[in-house]
C-alpha cells in the first residue's frame, strides 16, 4: 500500500513542476529568452495567445493585478500610451521579485519533497515493523494457546494423579490397619501359643516328675568336698542376709573403685585446668599491659582476675571441692578464655588480611609476568618467522640468480657487519686507552704531590733542626717543655683526622678528591683557630655518622662530602705546618 | 613359629584346662587328656556314647562330658582316674550341660527348656530352676563366679533371676522391660548386667547387681536391632553390634554412646591400614601329576597367600542379603575386645571376608583385614594385642599393631582351620580342623624382641 502511494506521489511531482513552469513562462520568456526559449518553445507556441500586440495594456493590467495579489506593489507601466514597450525598471524589479519568490518556492518545495521522502521511508519502516509485530503477536498468541492446552492437560493429569494418590493413601491406610490388626493378632496368638506351651511344659514336667524315673539319678563314686574346703551351710535367714550384705559389699566396692577413679580423673582435670589458666594468664598479661593504656576496662578486669586468682589459690589450698571456689575458677577461666579467643580471632583476621594482601601482591605480578612472557614468546616466534622467511628469500635469490653482483652484495653485507664489529671493538679499545691515560695522569699527579710533600717535609725538618738547635742553647728550658707539650697535643688531635682522611681516600677515589687533596694552598691560606678546628671535627664526625646511619640521606651527605676535602686539606695543612704553628705559639709565650 | 603334629578330635571338642597344663580332646566316645608341654597322653577315659559337649571344671580337676542324645553326663577326675560320676537326665532330655563356677555343681538344661537341673557333686543334691528362657544367651555367670544371671519367661513376660552360686540362693528376681529378651551378660567386674532385646527391637538395658535399672539405650526404632553385645575387659565399654552395620560403644559412667563405628563398603579413612590377602597360585602342573602330589605334599599344591597393604580407597566386596529370609546375613555379628581393651575387632556379616580392627584410644579405625574367603573365627591373644583368625583354609592369620601375617599350617593331608583357641599364656594357639587339631607355638623370644 505504502509503496504504491509513494510512487503515485512521485508520478504527480513532475506534472506540478511543469505547471508551475508553465505559469511562470511569460515573464521568463521576456527576460531570459536564451535560457527559457529552447526549453519551453513548445509551450510558448501553444500558449502564445496571452499577450499580443493588441492586448498589451490588458495584459499589463492583468499582470499588475496578479502582482498585487502576490503582494508586490510594483506595477508595470507602459512607456507609451500605445503600450508597445514597457518601462524597464519596474518590470525588472517585478521580475526579480518574482524570481526570488520562485526560488524560495522551489527551495521550500525541495525541502518538502525531502521531508516527504523521509516521512515515506519512516512510514515504510513503521509499516514493516508493524507487520513484524503483528507476526510476533500471532506467534505468541499461538504459543499461548498451546501453553493453555498443555496446562489443561497437566491439570487433568494432576487431577488423575491426585485421585490416584488418594486411592493409594487409602490403600496404605488400609494396609496399615491390616498390619496393625495382624500384628495385634500375631502377638495375641503368640501369647496364646506361649501360654499353651508353658502349660504343656508344666504338664510335661509334672508328668515326668510324677513318673519317678529311676534313671533320673546321679551316680557318684564318692561325693566330693567343696572347692573352697568349707562345709555347706544350712539355708537360713542369716545366710540370706549375709548374701545380701555380700552383694551390697560388692556393689559398694565397685562404686568405691569407680569413685576413686573419678576422683583421680577429676584431680587430673583440675590440674590441667589450673595449668591452662596459668598459661592463659601468662599469655594474656603482656598483651594487656601493652593495651592497658588504650582500654581501661581491660586492665580493671586484669586486676580483678588477678585478685580472683589469688583468692582461688588460697581457697583451693583449703578445700579442693569447694563449690564457690570452683565456680569462681570456672568463671575466671571462662573470662580468660574469651579474651584469648578474641585475641586469637583478631590475630586470625589480621593474618587473613595479610595473606590476602600477600596473595594479591603475588598474583598480580604473576599474571603480568605471564602476559609479558606470552608477549615475548610471540615476539620471538615472529622474529623467528621473519628470519626464516629472509633466509628462504636469500636462498631463492642465490639459487635463481647467482651472479657476481649479488655475491658481491652479499659479501659486502658480511664485510659491513664485520666492519661494524671492528668499529665497536675499536671504540672499546679507545675507551680503554683513555682510561689508561687518565690513570697515568693520576699517577704522575700523585708523584708530583709526593715530591711536594717530600719538599715540605724537608723544609719541616730544617725548621725542626733549627728549632732544636735553638733549644740546645742553655736559656729557655721552659720554652722547650711548652713547645713539646703543644706539639704532642696537636699531634694527638690531628691523628684521627689523618686516619679519617686516609679512610676517605680509600672509600672514594673520585678524581675531584685527588685534585682537592693536594695540599698546595695551605701556606698562603690563613691559619685556622682551635675553635674552628673543633667545630670542623664535630661536623666531620656528625656527617660521617649520618652517612652510616641512614642511606636515605646519602645524596645530601655526598654533596657535603664534596666540600670535606677542602676542610681536610685545610686541616692537613696544620699537620704539615705544625711545627711552625707551635713555634709561633712559643714565640707568643715568650 | 612352630607347629605340632596333628591329632584327631571330633565335634571340635578340644579344650585346654584352666590352669593351662592339660589338653583334653574327645575322639568319638573317648576322652584323651594330654600334658600340654610334652603332648604325652596322661589319661584316657571311655564314655558311654559319642561326646557332644566337654568342659573342664574351674579347678582343672574334673572334666565333664555330655552326651545330649542319651541325656547323659559323665564326669572324670584327673587326680583319681578311678573316680567316676554319671548323671542321667532320663526321658526329660538334655540340651545343654555346664559346670558351675565352683566346679562342684553341674547345670543341665532339659529339652524344651523345661527346667535347669543343678546337680551337686558334693552332696548329690539336686535342685531345679523352672522357666528358663530359650534364647541366644539366657544364662551367664559373673567373672568371679559368685553370681549367676538367668533369663526366665513367665506369663509372656521376661524376668531375670540372680542366684548366688555358692548355695543357689535366689538373690534377686525382677521383670525386664523387654519384648522378647534375647540375651544377658555380666560386666567383667560383675556389677552390671547388660540385657538386650531380640532383633525385632533395638533395646539394651543395664541392670545393677541389686536389680535396679541403671540405663536403657535404644539407637533407633522400626528396624532390626541388636545382633551382638560385648563388654570390654576393663568394663569401661559396652560394644553393641547391630543390623544397621554399625557398632555403638557405650561408656560405663553415663551409659551413653561415645562413638559409633560404621562399616562402609568403601574405606577412605586415611588413618586405617587396609591389608588385603593376595593369593599366589603356584605354577599348575598337569592333572595327573597334581593328583600324584596330593599324597606327597599338600603344601605344594595349596595356594600361597600373603597380605598386601592396599592404597586407599578400598572397596570391600559386599554380599546382599536375601530379603525374604529370616536372620539376614547383614550387620555386626562378632565383637571382640583385645585383652588390654585397646582394640576391638568386628565382623560385618555382609562383608564376611573382612575383619575390622578399631583403636579405642583414638576411637578410630586402625586396620581392615580383607581375605579371599569368609572369616570363620577370630580370637584375641589373652596377653597381648594380637588377633588370630582363620577362614577355613590351611592358613592361620595373625594381626598385631605392628603388622599382619598369614602362616601356612604345615600339616600333612588337608588341614583346614575351622576354629582356633588361644592358650591363656598367649604362647600357643590350638587350631581345630574338621576332625583334627594342631598346636601352633608362637615364637615368644622373638616376640619379646
Amino acid at each position: 500500500m505504502g509503496e504504491w502511494r509513494a510512487t503515485n506521489a512521485y508520478m504527480e511531482d513532475p506534472e506540478i513542476s511543469s505547471i508551475s513552469h508553465v505559469t511562470m513562462s511569460p515573464s521568463r520568456h521576456n527576460h531570459v529568452p536564451v535560457y527559457s526559449l529552447p526549453l519551453f518553445r513548445s509551450s510558448y507556441s501553444v500558449m502564445s495567445a496571452f499577450c499580443t500586440e493588441d492586448n498589451v495594456p490588458q495584459s499589463i493590467s492583468y499582470l499588475n493585478q496578479e502582482l498585487a495579489v502576490l503582494g508586490l506593489s510594483m506595477c508595470i507601466e507602459a512607456s507609451s500610451s500605445e503600450g508597445a514597450s514597457l518601462k524597464a525598471v519596474p518590470v525588472l524589479n517585478a521580475m526579480h521579485e518574482l524570481l526570488q519568490i520562485h526560488k524560495r518556492n522551489m527551495c521550500a518545495l525541495e525541502e518538502m519533497e525531502k521531508e516527504q521522502l523521509k516521512k515515506l521511508s519512516t512510514l515504510e519502516h513503521i509499516q514493516i515493523s508493524n507487520s513484524r509485530l503483528k507476526d510476533q503477536l500471532e506467534l505468541s498468541m499461538r504459543e499461548k494457546s498451546g501453553l493453555h492446552e498443555t496446562e489443561r492437560q497437566l491439570q487433568l493429569k494432576i487431577k488423575t494423579l491426585q485421585s490416584c494418590l488418594k486411592t493409594e493413601k487409602e490403600e496404605v491406610q488400609k494396609l496399615q490397619s491390616i498390619i496393625a490388626s495382624r500384628a495385634s493378632q500375631y502377638s495375641h496368638d503368640a501369647k496364646r501359643k506361649e501360654r499353651e506351651a508353658a502349660k504343656l511344659k508344666e504338664r510335661l514336667s509334672r508328668l515326668l516328675i510324677d513318673r519317678k524315673e529311676k534313671k533320673l539319678a546321679i551316680d557318684v563314686l564318692n561325693s566330693l568336698g567343696r572347692s573352697d574346703g568349707k562345709r555347706s551351710m544350712w539355708k537360713t535367714a542369716k545366710l540370706s542376709a549375709s548374701h545380701e550384705s555380700e552383694m551390697y559389699k560388692a556393689l559398694l566396692g565397685d562404686y568405691e573403685t569407680s569413685r576413686k577413679a573419678l576422683i583421680l580423673e577429676n584431680a587430673e582435670l583440675k590440674k590441667v585446668l589450673q595449668q591452662m589458666k596459668k598459661e592463659m594468664m601468662h599469655i594474656l598479661a603482656p598483651r594487656q599491659q601493652s593495651t592497658s593504656g588504650a582500654a581501661a576496662d581491660d586492665s580493671q578486669e586484669q586486676v580483678e582476675s588477678d585478685e580472683e586468682k589469688a583468692g582461688n589459690a588460697s581457697r583451693e589450698a583449703l578445700d579442693h571441692s569447694c563449690e564457690l571456689a570452683r565456680e569462681q575458677l570456672l568463671n575466671s577461666i571462662r573470662q580468660q578464655w574469651r579474651k584469648l579467643r578474641n585475641h586469637v580471632e583478631k590475630l586470625d583476621q589480621a593474618s587473613q588480611v595479610q595473606n590476602q594482601m600477600e596473595s594479591n601482591k603475588e598474583t598480580i605480578p604473576l599474571e603480568t609476568h605471564e602476559d609479558e612472557m606470552e608477549r615475548m614468546r610471540q615476539e620471538v616466534q615472529q622474529c623467528r618467522e621473519f628470519i626464516h622467511a629472509q633466509q628462504q628469500l636469500l636462498q631463492q635469490q642465490l639459487n635463481t640468480s647467482f651472479d657476481d653482483e649479488t655475491a658481491a652484495l652479499l659479501n659486502d653485507c658480511y664485510t659491513l657487519e664485520e666492519k661494524e664489529r671492528l668499529k665497536e671493538e675499536w671504540k672499546l679499545f679507545e675507551e680503554q686507552k683513555k682510561n689508561f691515560e687518565k690513570e697515568r695522569k693520576n699517577f704522575t699527579e700523585a708523584a708530583i704531590r709526593l715530591g711536594r710533600e717530600k719538599m715540605a717535609f724537608e723544609e719541616d725538618r730544617v725548621a725542626w733542626l733549627k728549632n732544636h738547635f735553638l733549644n740546645i742553647t742553655p736559656f729557655t728550658n721552659r720554652r722547650r717543655y711548652s713547645s713539646s707539650d703543644g706539639q704532642s697535643a696537636l699531634s694527638v688531635r690531628s691523628e684521627p683526622e689523618v686516619r679519617m682522611s686516609s679512610a676517605k681516600a680509600k672509600r672514594s677515589k673520585s678524581p675531584t678528591y685527588t685534585t682537592f687533596s693536594t695540599p698546595k694552598p695551605s701556606r698562603s691560606s690563613p691559619m685556622p683557630s682551635t675553635t674552628e678546628l673543633y667545630r670542623t671535627l664535630c661536623l666531620l664526625s656528625d656527617s660521617s655518622c649520618s652517612k652510616h646511619s641512614n642511606r636515605g640521606r646519602w645524596l645530601e651527605t655526598s654533596t657535603v662530602e664534596d666540600g670535606h676535602p677542602q676542610i681536610k686539606s685545610n686541616l692537613q695543612a696544620p699537620t704539615d705546618e705544625m711545627s711552625i704553628f707551635t713555634f709561633g705559639e712559643d714565640h707568643n709565650l715568650t | 613359629m612352630n607347629f605340632s603334629e596333628v591329632f584327631k578330635q571330633s565335634n571340635h571338642l578340644c579344650k585346654v584346662s584352666p590352669d593351662g597344663k592339660y589338653l583334653a580332646t574327645c575322639v568319638q566316645y573317648r576322652l584323651v587328656v594330654r600334658d600340654l608341654s610334652t603332648l604325652q597322653i596322661l589319661q584316657l577315659y571311655t564314655c558311654l556314647d559319642q561326646v557332644s559337649h566337654m568342659e573342664w571344671s574351674s579347678d582343672s580337676l574334673f572334666i565333664l562330658c555330655a552326651m545330649y542324645k542319651r541325656g547323659l553326663v559323665q564326669v572324670w577326675s584327673l587326680e583319681q582316674p578311678d573316680w567316676h560320676c554319671k548323671i542321667d537326665e532320663g526321658s526329660i532330655g538334655l540340651v545343654s550341660s555346664r559346670w558351675s563356677p565352683d566346679g562342684r555343681h553341674i547345670l543341665n538344661t532339659t529339652e524344651f527348656h523345661l527346667r535347669i537341673t543343678v546337680w551337686s557333686l558334693c552332696t548329690k543334691a539336686v535342685s531345679y530352676i523352672k522357666y528358663p528362657k530359650a534364647c541366644q544367651k539366657g544364662i551367664d555367670f559373673s567373672r568371679d563366679g559368685c553370681y549367676m544371671a538367668l533369663a526366665e519367661r513367665r506369663d509372656c513376660k521376661d524376668y531375670v533371676s540372680i542366684f548366688v552360686c555358692d548355695d543357689w540362693h535366689l538373690l534377686r528376681h525382677f521383670e525386664t522391660e523387654t519384648q522378647d529378651l534375647a540375651g544377658l551378660e555380666w560386666s567383667p567386674n560383675g556389677c552390671v548386667l547388660a540385657v538386650w532385646d531380640s532383633c525385632l527391637e533395638y533395646k539394651v538395658l543395664l541392670y545393677s547387681l541389686d536389680g535396679r535399672l541403671l540405663s536403657t539405650y535404644s539407637a533407633y526404632e522400626w528396624s532390626l536391632g541388636v545382633k551382638s553385645v560385648s563388654w570390654s575387659p576393663s568394663s569401661q565399654f559396652l560394644a553393641i553390634g547391630s543390623y544397621d552395620e554399625k557398632v555403638r560403644i557405650l561408656n560405663h559412667i553415663t551409659w551413653k554412646k561415645i562413638v559409633q563405628f560404621e562399616h562402609p563398603a568403601t574405606i577412605d579413612n586415611t588413618k586405617a591400614i587396609v591389608y588385603k590377602e593376595v593369593e599366589r597360585r603356584p605354577a599348575m602342573v598337569s592333572d595327573e601329576l597334581s593328583l600324584h602330589n596330593i599324597t606327597m605334599s599338600p603344601t605344594l599344591l595349596s595356594t600361597q597367600s600373603k597380605y598386601e597393604i592396599c592404597p586407599l580407597p578400598v572397596h570391600i566386596p559386599v554380599v546382599k542379603p536375601e530379603p525374604d529370609r529370616a536372620n539376614p546375613k547383614i550387620g555386626v555379628s562378632v565383637l571382640a575386645f583385645s585383652s588390654d581393651s585397646r582394640y576391638l575387632a568386628t565382623k560385618n556379616d555382609n562383608m564376611a571376608t573382612a575383619i575390622w580392627v578399631w583403636d579405642l584410644q583414638k576411637m578410630s579405625l586402625a586396620a581392615v583385614l580383607e581375605h579371599t574367603s569368609a572369616v570363620r573365627c577370630i580370637m584375641w591373644d589373652p596377653r597381648r594385642p594380637r588377633l588370630a583368625l582363620c577362614t577355613g583354609n590351611s592358613k592361620l592369620y595373625l594381626w598385631s599393631p605392628g603388622g599382619c601375617v598369614s602362616v601356612q599350617v604345615p600339616a600333612e593331608g588337608s588341614f583346614h582351620v575351622q576354629s582356633l583357641n588361644w592358650h591363656w599364656s598367649g604362647d600357643s594357639v590350638i587350631l581345630l580342623g574338621k576332625d583334627q587339631l594342631c598346636l601352633c607355638y608362637m615364637d615368644t623370644d622373638h616376640e619379646e624382641e
